[in-house]
């Protein structure tokens, strides 16, 4: 049995512990950054060998496998996040509501796996390939505009503070939350509303469709806690809800919550720490 | 040119479903319905791309029981021209439906496909891609932005760590993120107009595809409940009880 494993990043680690699950032998692959699908899949599925390809499931992996599966005329099994024996899964649906326990009937496997539910394991000593893309014309990069952040990734910090549409503005946002994350060194995550309404970018959504996180500690404030939000962030370790609405739903999840202000709990919060 | 967009009927986004008991999967019935909120942008973009003079033709296809009718025809109330409904009770996954949706574009030959880039009940994520490889094309996945001149596709993409620009080769297919536009609501005229639009039936076995799942669910559960939290009554509480869980120095 032997499992490859695309990797991608800061996920990688996380994802090789569930690769190891799945086979004891497992080679890497490393992709250039937002590798393009049609130039990487055919040379992936033309190798032999493997049983099982595993990546974790960033917008590279997402992208990609799906692709790599179907050239190989098998089903996908996503956003993995308990790897039960080599051909059975446990995965999330509807935005985390339910966990279904998949066996796959598929000869090979194609796994993309949540890397916040699996602890990392270090890559030293793991065997690496090296593979060439295929030239296309199906596709070409145009341009990429990366959002440059001096806080740490947000899929895997150890400590997320996320803001809602409560801030009320772009300025509010970053003038409160910005002094908040460089004290506890904390990657920083916002609500859909949040980006809906231009407060923070589009890539630092936490929630179903956004980025899945399960740090140590995740600070929500100014979030109501919509299903979907709750989808990204509900397996984090230790959660802290600041709300001004005591009934508000993301104190149903909170260990625990502080009901009040955030314009004057936040600053109280930095300056104490 | 012509436009092929993929519509789903699923559980209605703001409805949280419940496991049932015996572990067979989530209670369906009496549930309320709608169209995934990620096609709805999908069906949004083709028609934009219509009144801005560069599509001619949008075709909504949808695989599901009968009453995935409803969703079609919300598409055409919408603004899409015509419908085809592949009628498959029971459960389909992302491969057997990129099947089905290529045997669609192969008789279509729309000059892009568009899809919602995850249904919000299995959350996969698949089928787009999954379709672009079947057909050999390009793909172009999590857009929240797309301009077609010249045939091609220019498509800014939602990515971790900021926005990825393509250009691709039509024909393609490219998948809708949220911020790629908001959907219109349709009008009482509209919904009664899209009662006589054109819906076509078939089935897979015309289409010549397997729809048989290659994933078994064995059990669906509840996910694990947290412990209930407390309220504390202010920030040096909170600190005081975050130093204690060893999550703050």
């Amino acid at each position: 049995m032997t499992t490859l494993l695309i990797a991608d990043g800061a996920a990688t680690p996380h994802a090789l512990t569930a690769a190891l699950a799945l086979g004891a032998e497992v080679h890497v692959l490393e992709l250039p950054p937002n590798a393009i699908a049609e130039a990487w899949a055919e040379p992936i599925a033309a190798l032999a060998g493997y049983d099982a390809i595993v990546a974790p499931a960033t917008s590279t992996g997402k992208n990609l496998l799906p692709r790599l599966a179907a050239l190989l005329d098998v089903m996908l099994i996503s956003d993995v996040v308990e790897v039960l024996a080599p051909d059975i899964f446990k995965r999330p649906t509807y935005a985390g509501s339910a966990i279904e326990t998949v066996q796959s009937a598929d000869a090979r496997r194609i796994v993309t796996v949540r890397a916040s539910a699996f602890p990392p394991t270090s890559l030293a000593g793991v065997t690496t390939i090296t593979l060439s893309p295929a030239d296309t014309t199906l596709s070409r990069l145009v341009s990429e505009d990366a959002q440059i952040s001096d806080r740490p990734e947000l899929g895997s910090a150890k400590i997320v503070v996320s803001g809602g549409r409560a801030f009320g503005s772009k300025e509010t946002f970053d003038a409160l939350l910005g002094p908040l994350a460089a004290k506890l060194d904390a990657a920083i995550g916002a609500s859909r509303a949040a980006v809906d309404a231009g407060y923070a970018a589009n890539d630092l959504q936490v929630g179903q469709t956004g980025k899945i996180v399960a740090p140590d500690l995740y600070i929500a404030i100014g979030i109501s806690g919509a299903i979907q939000h709750l989808a990204g962030m509900k397996s984090s370790k230790l959660i802290v809800a600041i709300n001004s609405d005591p009934q508000a739903p993301i104190f149903s999840i909170a260990d625990y919550g502080l009901v009040g202000d955030l314009f004057a709990l936040v600053p109280e919060l930095t300056s104490k720490l | 040119m012509k436009i092929v967009v993929a519509v789903k009927r699923v559980v209605d986004a703001n409805f949280r479903v419940r496991v049932k008991s015996d572990g067979s999967g989530v209670e369906l019935d009496n549930v309320k319905m709608a169209m995934n909120p990620f096609d709805e942008i999908a069906v949004e973009e083709a028609i934009r791309l219509r009144e801005a003079g560069i599509a001619s033709e949008i075709v909504v296809a949808s695989i599901g029981p009968a009453k995935a009718e409803d969703t079609l025809r919300q598409a055409l109330a919408m603004g899409a021209d015509r419908a085809i409904l592949v009628v498959h009770d029971g459960k389909a996954d992302s491969l057997g439906v990129a099947k089905t949706l290529a045997a669609i574009a192969r008789s279509e030959a729309p000059d892009l496909v568009l899809l919602g880039k995850q249904a919000i009940d299995d959350d996969t994520n698949a089928t787009g891609q999954m379709l672009a490889a079947l057909l050999g094309r390009g793909q172009a996945t999590f857009a929240s932005r797309i301009a077609v001149a010249d045939g091609k596709a220019t498509v800014t993409r939602e990515v971790d760590g900021g926005l990825q620009t393509l250009e691709l080769e039509l024909p393609a297919v490219v998948t809708t993120d949220l911020r790629l536009n908001t959907p219109r609501f349709t009008a009482l005229p509209n919904i009664i107009k899209a009662r006589s639009k054109p819906l076509a039936k078939t089935t897979p076995a015309e289409l010549g595809v397997d729809l048989a799942p290659r994933l078994t669910t064995l059990r669906v559960e509840e996910p694990a409940a947290r412990p209930p939290g407390i309220v504390v009554g202010s920030v040096d509480e909170l600190l005081a009880k975050l130093r204690d869980a060893r999550v703050l120095p």
